[in-house]
Order: C-alpha cells, then structure tokens, then sequence
C-alpha cells in the first residue's frame, strides 16, 4: 500500500510500544510475550500481567485472525479517513484473548462476517507498519 | 452483610440548568446555574453546602466546569471536595458523594455534571493530539468516536442474540415519545420506525437516532446526610443501594466478554448490596449515550434473561409509561439531551418525588433504578422513596 495515499493514523506510542508499530518491516506481527509463562499480552505492558514476570520480548505470530465482531463507519469523524471503512475487533490466532482493534480492507464491505477468518497486511505509514487485516478467501 | 454506607445518605436537592443545543454559555455559568437550584431546592443555603464532587473533575468541552473552580465561584468554605473521571463512571461522582457524607466527611454534597459539547463541538479542533493509552490502539484505525467502540459490542450482540435493528429502535422511538412530554428535552418531534431505519447510518449497526444528542447543560444534585431528612421540604429519596465495580480490564476492546463490558459486574455489586429485587423497581433511568448501552443494562441488571433484551424491549409496551418497567421517562440521552448521566438521576428523583408533572408515571413509585455509562466506565444506583 505504500504507493498509496495513507490516512493520518495519530500513531503515538510510548518507547516500549514502538516495536508494535514497527513490527511489520519484515512483515510479522509481534506481541509482547512473557519470557517465563510464555503468554502474549496486549497492549503492551513493563511486566507480565499474569504472572508478574519482568522480562519480556516481542514475539512473532502466525498473522493469522478471525473477527470478532466489527462496525461499518459512515461518519467521517477524522479528516483524511474517508468513509465508509470497516473496524473490526479481531482475535489471534494463538491466543483468542489477545485482541487488535483494525481495519478489514481489500473486501467488499458487505461481506464481512463475525467469524470470519483474517491473516495480516502491513499499510506503510511513514515510519510506522500499521497491522491491517483481510479476508483469507479470495487472497 | 456488610455496613451499607450509603443508606446513610439522601439526594435532598436537585437542580438543572437551561439545556440547549447550542447554548455559547461558558461552563462555569451553567453549573452555578444548576447548583444553586439544587441548593435551593433542598431547602439549603450555601452556607450549609461544605463539599463538591463532580465527573470528571476539569475543565474544557468535556469536562464542563471544574470542581474548583465552582468552589471558587460560589465562595464556599468546603470539609470535602472531589473530581475525577477514573470512578465508576459518571455516577461515581454520587458513590464518592455518599461515602463522604456517611463517614463524617461533609453534611451536604454539591455533586455535578455539566457538559458544553453542543457549542463546543462547533467550535474544537477536529485533529487529536496526546492520545491517552486507551485511545493509541483505536484512533489509528479510524475508530475515533464511542459510536465505533460501542457499534462493535451491538453487533455482537446481535451476531449472538439475534437482536435486530427494530429492537434497537424500540428504546428510541419510547426515548423520542417520553421526550414530548419534557419542556427541556432536545428533541420532541414524533418519530416512527420507518423514521428510525431510515435515517443516515452513522457506524453499523448504528443510525443517527441510535446515538444521543449532544448538548449544554449542567445537573446537580445535592447529597445529604439521612439525618437531614426530617427537615427536608420533600418526601425522603435515600440512596438504597449502588454499584461501583468496573471490572477486570479497563479497555474498550480487550474487556473478556463483547457483549456485556463492566456494565456486568456494575449491575452485580449493586445487588450484592441490597434486599430488593428488580420485581420492587418502578422505573428504570438507563444510559443511552446509545441505544443498545440501554438493553445492556437491562439484561445486566436482571430485569430479562442474557440475551433477552431485544425481546424485553420489542414493540416498545413493556419500557412505556404505563408498562411494566417505565424506562427513560425524561426522553434520555437520545431525545432529552446528552447530560452524560446526570439527567437519569435527575430523572429517577423527580418520578419518586412523584413530582414529574404531565410525564409523572402512576402508581406512586417507590424504587428507581438508574445507571450510567457505558464501555469501561459505568455506575449505577438503586433509589428509594423513604428510609430503610
């Protein structure tokens, strides 16, 4: 997407967010994972919020996502998002738990199901990798 | 059980400002505006007033007016003052209020909510800067406003329930019908479905009468000591039971359950404090900041099974005034004005007071429930007509 004209995203992460937004360069996403209990968790915290562990690393997952649910936004709320576009809440595959909050692209808006399965497209976005998803059928 | 503080505590007072669309009054002006009719209708006078709390405790489009600066303003020698938005929500303002009156803290409570985001919108700046940490995982993607965080929890909720478009408006056409009936409300013009399902769709599965109506205006209530009830000009509304917890994770889009958010565990904490029952509720204030917030709270606080809401509220009879849970008597959020919560306690006072005039329900109500918020701020409160 990066020939494309990009929304204005205000990302703004805190240093130990970085990598988030980052990730994608190679083109995998990373979730700060706990070096001791081994889970993901999101956003990204300075310790394990299960197990209070202290050492942590971004880890790799597969990409790949089911929705969990999603709304189609026609108000144009921020200049240069033009509507409609599709938001969606997604869960990962390695853990159900942990969630992104996205955009669904490259579909047609009326098909996006609840359920349905989403694997990860990186958006270009000055120095960042913005995590954008799309419909596995058809790609 | 436990102590129950707040049975120590009644809403003697209430007072609102003018509410309009588009008032270009200053914050602060509307607040004294509302306090001192509160003040006076508790048959107080400032000199009796010695705390403050308000939601969320500063100023600007959002906050309305500061705690601070109204203590100022009104020259008041204050035991206890309070403002902050990290509570249960906007009510949490009144929990904070009827802690300190039963501890001993202050005597009467000034507790306030002012919202100037009808002129203020026009006026704000549309590019946001300083995302807080809630905000950095949704503004990149667009989901800027409520109505996205919120459109995502209706929809699944209708992906699980089957609840339907039709079901949601419901709860706005009995919003916009009550609404005709308030002299303040915002919006009064009679709406039908086809109205409703016809309007622009803002974020799906959410039209514009699903969401409520931005507005100026302040509500304050006044928080007294029990002991005060005897000398109150009005019949005794005592704070029987609230809900204050939030939860286990304060975000709108990792919380465990997509169909429910705090509004669960809100409901849950409030019953755990109290012998009523919802067969003892009269009416029901619940937030509509948007339609669905509403049938959340309806199924979260029993009054239908999980998953019932839409049924619950289908064709609109039981939520009418005459029906079994008159709900949003005042026209709510979506007709009445978006006072962000403080317009359902106003509300559930005035029908308990059965002081509501044309829009007063029958059968002399004793029990209110009212709640508010939605997403991870939320609060809720069980009002009664005399002491317990």
């Amino acid at each position: 997407m990066s020939d494309q004209t990009v929304p204005p995203r205000m990302i703004e992460p805190s240093p130990e967010e970085e990598f988030f937004w980052k990730s994608g360069a190679d083109g995998n996403l990373r979730f700060m994972t706990c070096k001791s209990c081994n889970r993901f968790h999101h956003p990204p915290l300075p310790h394990c919020p299960y197990c209070q562990h202290r050492e942590l690393e971004p880890r790799a997952v597969s990409g790949r996502a089911t929705v969990a649910t999603f709304t189609i936004n026609y108000q144009p709320f921020i200049p240069g998002f033009d509507p409609p576009y599709a938001i969606a809440i997604v869960e990962i595959e390695e853990d159900p738990s942990v969630r992104l909050t996205t955009n669904i692209i490259d579909c047609d808006l009326d098909s996006i199901e609840i359920g349905m399965d989403v694997h990860v497209v990186f958006e270009e976005n000055g120095e960042w990798y913005v995590p954008l998803f799309t419909p596995d059928s058809g790609n | 059980m436990t102590r129950i503080a707040e049975r120590d505590t009644i809403i003697s007072g209430i007072g609102q400002s003018e509410i309009g669309r588009r008032l270009y009054r200053s914050g602060l002006d509307l607040t004294i505006e509302a306090a001192l009719r509160a003040v006076d209708d508790a048959g107080l006078t400032l000199d009796d007033i010695d705390g403050i709390s308000t939601y969320p405790g500063s100023g600007g489009t959002f906050g309305g007016a500061g705690g601070a600066e109204l203590h100022d303003a009104l020259r008041i020698n204050l035991n206890w003052r309070d403002g902050a938005s990290e509570t249960s929500g906007q009510l949490g303002a009144v929990h904070k209020a009827a802690l300190a009156v039963s501890a001993g803290l202050a005597k009467h409570i000034i507790v306030y909510r002012t919202v100037i985001e009808g002129s203020g919108r026009a006026a704000q700046s549309s590019r946001a800067t300083g995302l807080p940490p809630a905000m950095r995982y949704l503004v990149p993607f667009g989901a800027a406003s409520a109505a996205n965080w919120i459109a995502c929890y209706a929809q699944r909720h209708m992906y699980e329930y089957g609840t339907t478009r039709e079901q949601l408006g419901a709860i706005a056409i009995n919003a916009r019908t009550n609404a005709a009936l308030n002299p303040n409300a915002i919006y009064t013009d009679p709406m039908t479905m086809d109205d409703y399902l016809s309007v622009r769709m803002v974020s799906s599965p959410f039209g514009l009468y699903d969401c409520d109506a931005p507005c100026d205006g302040s509500t304050a209530v006044i928080v007294s000591h029990r002991d005060f009830a005897a000398d109150s000009p009005h019949p005794a509304i005592q704070i029987n039971a609230m809900g204050t917890a939030i939860g286990p994770r304060p975000s709108w889009d990792q919380f465990d359950d997509l169909t429910t958010m705090p509004i669960r565990d809100s409901a849950a904490s409030l019953w755990r404090r109290t012998e009523l029952t919802t067969v003892d509720v009269d009416t029901a204030q619940l937030y509509d900041g948007f339609s669905w917030l509403t049938m959340a709270w309806i199924e979260a606080l029993g009054f239908c099974g999980r998953g019932e809401g839409g049924p619950f509220v289908e064709g609109g009879s039981r939520i009418a005034p005459d029906g079994e849970l008159p709900l949003n008597t005042w026209g709510g959020q979506l007709s009445g004005g978006r006072l962000h919560g403080f317009g359902f306690l106003h509300e559930g006072v005035l029908q308990l007071r059965h002081d509501a005039g044309a829009r007063q329900i029958g059968g002399e109500p004793e029990v209110a429930m009212v709640a508010a918020g939605g997403g991870p701020e939320v609060g809720c409160m069980l009002l009664t007509r005399g002491l317990s």
